[in-house]
């Protein structure tokens, strides 16, 4: 993709295609205008319709210092801010040399000032760009040695902004840095032009910047990858494990191995960050757990894999089968496979799962998939480190529930307690968390953030409660939230959201037995359920009128608590 | 690679980099005959003459061009 691809894009007439809109508006120190024309262009890629602010070019810190300014009117969803490091050269060159060893630290408490106001002002995310290395060899590479360096002060500032950013749950950093190191520093500027006007980014260098804002704005709107699917011969190994027999594929660190045993590392960094890894391979499924269970090289083992679809079926159906095992979105993986036959078949049958191109060379597999990018992600906890493993847990279940015939006593062999959590700070970043990935059980799609949630834990019109659930296979974790806020005449449901990997086990009708025990001691006789389509929680459509509410038009539903009985659940609660 | 030539391919670029394949240019066209060809798709134009010729224009020619047929000149004296 380039330039010229992206602008024809911009052109497009949006109101015509049904995509998402998001308000941005874009802050810069030097001219903007290409920047907007990429967003806009590739957001079209993505089914996004980004509706742009763009303020005067060096009107940035007015803009956002005054709290009736245009740009707070504007009401963005996010506010993007982009100083280029050629305008910090300027500052810095006029900063008398004995404030030099300083500079980094002004420039971050200015950004913080601008962040502190924005957050004042809007409740907009932000999304600030780090600063591209611009190496004025001043000091030679003794600039690394002396705080009195633009070297040594921008990659202070740079760490700076990481600092922030890690502290303020509303602040999300571009990384331009590494986004000149891949694609050049060249590629980025071309001095002639820059010169003429200003501009410090050539037009294709914006491709991969418009792509990385967009991956942030998706993920940070509960748009991400969760699940990479992987092929097994000539992908994760060089040769055919049928064919050359254990002994004889490419892996480890002799010769060409080394192209594969790069790429299974980064994928295993990936699963230990929490996205799950699955394998479809044309294969005899012993053959390849062979592989994962004595091969030395291996990097990637049998614990890191949540399913294996190993049989000689065609891929397209494996993935259906990866999907019902898993019970994830089929738009929420990515599917790499060194073969060009099975990626066109995959993206044919089933075109909401990514399937990237990947380069003849295997040489290029790994680097290729990083410059990609597919796995940005909004948010971590140390929680994400075992989602494979429930995940892992729920496909398991989904192989004993095939033994049962009866649902009823498929359930009640589970075993399953659930925990009832009110708010405590652990659980918070998970609470943001699972409402921004939910997307199918999520019946107003209301997206919290960690701030938000704490806002709602102080404020006595809002209650939230969240669930826990165990059985005997494992532990869930958190994996349903329910926000009541107050009103008149009883509880409206703020929203109601599930994971869909506790599907089918009654907890919905736990939660509800769970709501209504707390409203009756609140001497609360009626809850208000709304039910928001969008185009993923159809799931949810007929939810409130399965659990006994009536109609009250307009998608909203109500339950009369005087006449209520207990739902069926298998569940027990565990103190 | 003949002035003719030069021309040609000059032409070439013009109609991809502003999307218009109806593009005709003389040596005496200028920036402001073409409707696309405005501020910032000029700095389209720039780099995908220079990625087509394999060159660099200096900040002075890209400040100064004045027509169609200085930007050949340029490049003919660039390629030598």
């Amino acid at each position: 993709m380039n330039f010229l691809q992206l602008k024809k894009n911009a052109k497009k007439d949006f109101s015509k295609y049904a995509h998402t809109r998001i308000k941005v508006a874009v802050l810069g120190d030097t001219p903007t205008q290409l920047l907007t024309t990429s967003l806009i262009g590739y957001g079209f890629e993505e089914g996004v319709s980004f509706e742009i602010y763009e303020a005067e070019y060096q009107q940035a810190v007015r803009e956002i210092m005054n709290a009736s300014s245009s740009l707070y009117s504007f009401d963005a969803a996010f506010i993007i801010i982009f100083f280029a490091a050629e305008e910090l050269y300027k500052k810095f060159a006029l900063t008398p040399l004995s404030k030099r060893p300083q500079f980094a630290q002004k420039q971050i408490e200015l950004y913080e000032t601008l962040v502190a106001a924005i957050e004042a002002n809007t409740t907009s995310k932000v999304i600030l760009f780090n600063f591209w290395q611009v190496p004025d060899n001043v000091f030679g590479n003794f600039g690394n040695k002396t705080q009195y360096s633009f070297t040594y002060q921008l990659r202070a500032i740079n760490m700076g902004i990481m600092q922030m950013a890690a502290n303020q749950k509303n602040l999300f950093v571009l990384d331009v840095d590494s986004l000149q190191n891949q694609q050049g520093y060249n590629a980025r500027l071309n001095k002639a032009v820059y010169v003429n006007t200003g501009i410090v980014t050539n037009p294709d260098f914006l491709v991969p910047v418009a792509q990385n804002i967009t991956r942030i704005i998706l993920s940070v709107t509960g748009r991400f990858y969760k699940c990479l699917i992987v092929d097994m011969d000539n992908t994760l190994w060089g040769g055919v494990i049928g064919d050359d027999g254990i002994d004889n594929i490419q892996i480890g660190n002799l010769g060409i191995g080394k192209a594969y045993t790069d790429l299974q590392l980064w994928i295993k960094q990936l699963n230990q960050r929490g996205v799950i890894i699955a394998v479809c391979s044309k294969n005899e499924e012993s053959t390849v757990k062979e592989v994962f269970e004595k091969h030395p090289d291996m990097q990637l083992r049998m614990d890191d894999i949540a399913f294996f679809a190993v049989n000689w079926d065609n891929k397209a159906d494996n993935i259906r089968l990866i999907q019902a095992a898993l019970n994830i979105s089929f738009d929420s993986m990515v599917f790499i496979d060194d073969n060009p036959f099975e990626r066109n078949l995959v993206r044919k049958e089933l075109p909401e799962v990514c399937v990237p191109e990947l380069p003849g060379d295997p040489a290029g597999y790994a680097g290729f998939l990083q410059e990609l990018n597919l796995f940005e992600t909004a948010s971590f906890t140390i929680e994400d480190t075992v989602r494979n493993e429930q995940y892992k847990k729920e496909a398991e279940r989904v192989k004993a529930k095939q033994i049962f015939t009866n649902e009823d006593e498929y359930l009640a062999n589970l075993d399953m307690k659930a925990i009832v959590g009110r708010f405590n700070s652990f659980n918070i970043p998970r609470l943001a968390q699972l409402s921004q990935r939910s997307n199918q059980f999520n019946l107003r799609t209301v997206r919290y953030t960690e701030k938000d949630i704490e806002a709602l834990a102080t404020d006595s019109n809002y209650m939230v409660f969240d669930f826990s659930l165990k059985d005997k296979f494992g532990d869930n974790g958190l994996v349903s939230m329910v926000v009541l806020k107050k009103q008149e005449n009883g509880f409206f449901i703020e929203n109601w959201l599930m994971s869909c990997r506790v599907l089918k086990r009654s907890l919905e009708n736990f939660v509800l037995n769970t709501l209504v025990e707390h409203a009756i001691k609140e001497n609360v006789l009626l809850f208000t359920g709304e039910y928001l389509p969008t185009v993923k929680n159809a799931m949810v459509k007929d939810f409130y009128p399965s659990l006994g509410f009536i109609p009250a038009g307009n998608n909203l539903w109500q339950l009369n608590l005087n006449n209520f009985t207990p739902l069926k659940t298998f569940i027990k609660e565990r103190a | 690679m003949t002035n003719k030539e030069i021309l040609e391919q000059v032409e070439q670029v013009l109609k991809e980099e502003l999307d218009n394949a109806d593009i005709v240019v003389t040596p005496k066209t200028v920036a402001d005959d073409i409707e696309e060809w405005d501020s910032l798709a000029n700095i389209q134009v720039i780099i995908g003459l220079e990625r087509k010729f394999g060159i660099k224009f200096t900040a002075w020619q890209v400040n100064g061009f004045k027509n169609v047929g200085e930007i050949c000149e340029c490049i003919q004296s660039a390629q030598g």
